[in-house]
């Protein structure tokens, strides 16, 4: 996987490249660095893809991969990569139209940096205190919820909707996945240059021409990246679904949580391919994320 | 275009339904503790639990330690690579980029895993190491935030230059860190600094997992069993974000050589 490569470049790299002055000794500067990720990002991380193939004796195996087959847990990667995939997509739909209105909507000027700074707070504020805000306001006695139905009649609850549940998750996630689109598409949306529209509209394309020959394509790296990488950020999430669902909705994150906790898969090894398992769908998202990235910035400069 | 000044205004409008409608909600639920009337009543109860002054007290040391640790790590490193490894750059950038792409609840279960109290470095076999295990997580959290704006810091400030004149004066290498670069990217290392400061506080998983008495763990307690409660904290967690964010802002706004703009700039740049 991407965690190999690195370690291993590591040791090719470390004593080799010698400083073009004085000095040959200049590569000691960069131990403490390469030995702390090592030690503590890169090590623990191979530790645990490494004991992802290894029975507890220590001899290889692929039964814990195979483990994962098992009813429950493809139930929990089910939910949880619905629960991303959803949040991903209406966070990088909304925030594609939000950040658009604030950057070519003609807005006052004083609004762009109202909502960057917000989109910084809000794509932050996530965790414990998000799921308590979701409670107060959409739980069973929450303001909206209350309002609803003392207004207008409309009891949510009666109509299926529950908080501790695929909708109520997503809505959630939306609070910080939104800002977070807003902050990482605007500056591909700056990209649009005004030449453009100008340029399609005097050989003359109607605006809908523009947007699906011109913007669109320009814009499309970006987009499918921005989604890629919004996905694994509510994928790896763990503390708002805990806060919100304690563990009546089993997504990977909760379930590698109580494993962790109390091996309730009663698999040690289980474990490892469970995290395994969420390293590669993170690790997948973003490796495409930079190779799309890496296009989207041919427009932007 | 025509309608074009309705639409926007209608998207906006409906953004800022949904992003303020939860905060009114937390406050007027964190305001309703006492039957009939509204007060603080639920706040006072927070400030008096000695819990929460434990572990948010708890929680503020581990992120100062953070923020030591994490600059001592990355200023040298952004500072020594730029200067003499420059194509090494991609890749301490790639390693720094990491944590984004493993989660946290997986990074911990590798210590647990790698540091048990029987393992060649037994790092959970006392509080003391556990601590120190747990700052290491968060230095690994905060790295891609430090790393990012401390080497923006210093790609707009000329350190070639600056190295060469601290050297010519006679200064050791240790001096031109510390005394030169150092306060030149102080701005920057403040922007990364308040970053970290808003991981740790809202931390739950590492400290959760290591076992340690942080501000997270009691988050989730006070969730489990309390009404009222855990809506006033939300606000305190909140006001605390939004704290350390219009610092960041102030800051990135006002300091020369800074990363400016941090917000926009620090995701743009994170892949």
């Amino acid at each position: 996987m991407s965690t190999a490569s690195p370690a291993a470049g590591l040791a090719a790299i470390q004593p080799a490249p010698a400083p073009r002055r004085r000095l040959p000794l200049a590569w000691i500067g960069l131990v403490p660095f390469f030995l702390f990720a090592l030690l503590f990002l890169i090590g623990p991380t191979a530790h645990l893809v490494v004991g992802a193939f290894q029975t507890p004796e220590g001899g290889f195996t692929l039964d814990n991969i195979r483990g994962l087959f098992t009813p429950q847990i493809i139930a929990a990667y089910w939910i949880s990569i619905r629960v991303s995939a959803a949040s991903a997509l209406l966070g990088a739909v909304i925030g594609f139209f939000l950040a658009y209105a604030v950057v070519h909507g003609k807005l006052p000027p004083w609004l762009r940096p109202a909502v960057t700074t917000f989109s910084g707070v809000a794509s932050n504020f996530a965790g414990i205190p998000l799921a308590f805000a979701f409670i107060a306001t959409l739980g069973r006695v929450g303001l909206v919820t209350v309002f609803l139905n003392e207004t207008f009649g409309i009891s949510i609850y009666r109509m299926g909707f529950n908080l501790l549940s695929f909708w109520g998750l997503t809505i959630t996630y939306l609070y910080f996945q939104i800002p977070l689109m807003v902050l990482i598409i605007a500056p591909a949306l700056d990209g649009l240059k005004k030449e453009w529209r100008e340029a399609s509209a005097i050989l003359g394309a109607s605006s809908w021409q523009y947007w699906r020959m011109v913007a669109l394509p320009v814009l499309a790296p970006s987009l499918l990246g921005c989604f890629l990488l919004l996905f694994a950020n509510a994928f790896g999430a763990v503390a708002t679904a805990f806060a919100l669902t304690g563990s009546t909705l089993n997504i990977v994150p909760i379930l590698l949580y109580s494993q962790i906790r109390g091996d309730v898969l009663y698999n040690p090894q289980l474990g490892f391919a469970l995290a395994f398992g969420m390293i590669v769908i993170t690790g997948l998202s973003n490796v495409l994320y930079l190779v799309l990235r890496a296009r989207a910035e041919r427009w932007q400069r | 275009m025509s309608g074009a000044r309705l639409g926007p205004w209608i998207v906006v409008g409906l953004a800022a339904l949904y992003f303020v409608l939860p905060l009114v909600a937390t406050f007027e639920f964190s305001l309703s503790m006492l039957r009939g009337t509204w007060s603080f009543e639920a706040y006072r109860v927070v400030f008096a639990d000695p819990a929460f002054r434990q572990t948010f007290g708890f929680s503020v040391l581990a992120a100062l330690a953070t923020i030591v640790l994490g600059a001592l790590l990355v200023v040298p490193t952004a500072y020594w690579v730029r200067l003499r490894f420059p194509r090494l750059r991609a890749v301490i950038e790639f390693v720094t980029l990491l944590p984004l792409v493993i989660p946290a609840i997986v990074l911990v279960f590798g210590y647990l895993r790698l540091y048990n109290s029987s393992s060649w470095l037994p790092f959970t076999g006392s509080a003391w190491g556990t601590n120190l295990l747990l700052v290491f997580g968060y230095v690994v959290l905060s790295l891609p935030y430090m790393y990012r704006a401390v080497d923006t810091g210093m790609g707009a400030i000329d350190i070639r230059t600056l190295t060469e004149a601290a050297e010519s004066l006679g200064a050791r290498r240790r001096t031109i860190l510390f005394q030169v670069i150092l306060p030149n990217v102080r701005a920057a290392v403040l922007s990364g600094a308040f970053l970290s400061f808003a991981i740790v506080i809202g931390d739950f998983v590492i400290a959760g997992l290591l076992n340690r008495p942080a501000f997270g763990p009691y988050l989730a307690l006070i969730g489990q069993n309390r009404a009222y409660e855990p809506a006033a904290l939300a606000v305190v967690a909140f006001a605390a974000t939004w704290g350390c964010m219009a610092l960041l802002q102030l800051l990135g706004g006002r300091a020369p050589g800074a990363a400016a703009a941090p917000l926009r700039t620090r995701r743009k740049a994170i892949p």
